[in-house]
């Protein structure tokens, strides 16, 4: 099975989500998927672009579209970010819907050489490729490391299941795919309640009081599950729940340390394949735990370097020491 | 209704004309439904039911200085749930683009937030981490920095971020065309 391939910003090399690009390659080899990445393709504009300019917003997302109608044949595009998923799934449906819209961005492609006709391309999510293309009895077959005695909570966030442009995937407020396909891998999948409730998107940058409550709540539910650790289908949840956990903490002085994954990760594991290869260690709350209960091994990333030892001579006055001087 | 707009046109004309598609905001029953589903329903000055009987009432500046449009976190909830199939989170993207244009929403974070992220896609065709989190951190919240200094250092140590901006090679064409989709979309402005 073929499909183009939008990654997004977050994927990118060096970006915060290289991780969930390298296992969703990992596994698409091994499910036979091949993703032919859309040419010079450029940011879908997030929740950003939308809030100053609409026509512009629109012409931004739809040169992606336009991009992917020159990989020849293929009629369907899949995104593993869940955000670029909405953006163009809305793009397209709005053009097809809105001819004055349709006709100005169009107008506006022309300036580049481009031109987009409503419906051409087909955006799919990740997660409904796998689940829906490849099958859960395909994933059964490949699993070769079940993750027995692992406890997962699966964690939808809002945009794959609401508001279905392309008509329902999954149930927009109790999705269920997810928990299929981790059950497949062979976790133990908690019912957790907070499944499809948001992480707050980028309101850390804008009202860390609104961020921080948004992501206790879902770290808590996790937690109150006895969740091992959360599994993830968006670069946005992870972040905000991974990275943003910490000041979580601080902020409401508790003590959570739930680990946050990929789904594609959690199935690169059962089918076998090293934690390295998946991207599994570059996680701020510390998996190796969650994941040693499956024996898994995930290397320790390089502390950084301690200082370096000035060398002092023994005839000079004594000066106060750094705890790691005094031991020599 | 008042007319509140320059041209003529109601607050409620001007508010279908800037979304797109048809946003059915005339089936309103101010059920309630869209706030009693808010995540960030508690920090908003109205709930979107409110916001909505304001736009229908005509009461354009109230509508275009209330923080709810800048609250959305755009989790769809409200619009699912609608029982009248209202596009309320469309509704509220078409509010954040009046009120920057009206000048009239006064807390500058969250409109500069997508100022400078849509500054780094006008220039390199997509979005930079690094350039966009320090930029608006040194701007609205410079003591910000030290409180994530921990996540900031982890975030470099594990190779999660990226230092250097990349350019896409069509740069020049996405720039002529977001031009040309601006001088577009004025024609709509009031």
């Amino acid at each position: 099975m073929k499909y183009s391939y939008f990654p997004g910003c977050s994927l990118e090399r060096g970006a915060a989500a290289y991780p969930y690009h390298q296992s969703a390659h990992v596994i698409a080899q091994k499910l036979d998927l091949e993703f032919v990445e859309v040419e010079d393709w450029n940011c879908c504009g997030a929740t950003e672009y939308i809030a100053l300019n609409r026509m512009a917003a629109y012409a931004l997302i739809a040169r992606n579209l336009a991009q992917a109608t020159k990989n020849d044949g293929l009629k369907e595009m899949v995104a593993p970010c869940s955000a670029c998923y909405l953006n163009l799934s809305k793009a397209d449906k709005y053009l097809a819907e809105d001819a004055a819209l349709a006709a100005n961005v169009n107008t506006a492609l022309a300036e580049g050489g481009l031109s987009y006709k409503p419906g051409s391309i087909k955006v799919r999510h990740l997660l409904d490729v796998i689940v829906n293309d490849v099958g859960y009895d395909r994933v059964t077959f490949h699993v070769t490391k079940p993750l027995k005695g692992l406890r997962v909570a699966p964690y939808y966030g809002c945009l794959v299941g609401r508001p279905a442009f392309y008509g329902q995937v999954d149930d927009p407020e109790y999705p269920v795919t997810l928990d299929k396909l981790l059950k497949t891998l062979g976790a133990e999948v908690v019912d957790y309640p907070m499944k499809a409730h948001c992480c707050g998107g980028h309101m850390t940058q804008i009202s860390e009081g609104v961020a921080f409550e948004l992501i206790r709540r879902l770290v808590k539910g996790a937690a109150d599950y006895q969740a091992d650790l959360i599994v993830t289908v968006c670069p946005m949840c992870q972040l905000n729940l991974d990275a943003f956990q910490g000041g979580m903490n601080r902020y409401f002085k508790t003590n959570y340390r739930v680990p946050v994954l990929y789904f594609t990760q959690m199935m690169g594991l059962a089918f076998g394949y090293d934690a390295v290869d998946l991207g599994i260690g570059a996680e701020l709350v510390d998996a190796r735990a969650a994941l040693a209960r499956i024996g898994v091994e995930v290397p320790q990333v390089e502390p950084p370097a301690p200082p370096r030892q000035t060398r002092r001579s023994k005839e000079a006055l004594p000066m106060p020491a750094m705890p790691h001087e005094v031991s020599k | 209704m008042p007319t509140t707009a320059a041209d003529g046109r109601t607050f409620f004309d001007e508010v279908i004309a800037a979304t797109p598609g048809d946003p059915h905001l005339d089936r309103c029953l101010q059920c309630g439904t869209c706030g009693g589903s808010c995540p960030s329903g508690p920090d908003m000055d109205h709930t979107p039911r409110a916001l909505i009987g304001m736009i229908r009432a005509g009461m354009r500046d109230q509508a275009l200085r209330s923080n709810t449009p800048w609250f959305c976190v755009s989790c769809y909830y409200c619009m699912v749930r609608c029982p009248q199939d209202i596009h309320v989170t469309d509704i509220m993207y078409t509010l954040k683009r009046m009120s920057v244009k009206s000048k009239l929403y006064d807390d500058s974070t969250a409109p500069d937030f997508s100022k400078t992220f849509i500054n780094w896609v006008e220039n390199y065709g997509r979005a930079f981490e690094l350039g966009l989190m320090s930029q608006h951190l040194l701007r609205h919240n410079p003591f910000g920095v030290f409180k994530i200094a921990n996540m900031g250092v982890g975030m470099v140590t594990k190779g999660r971020i990226s230092f250097t901006p990349k350019r896409i090679k069509g740069i020049d064409g996405l720039q002529a065309i977001l031009a040309k989709a601006k001088e577009l979309e004025a024609q709509y402005e009031v």
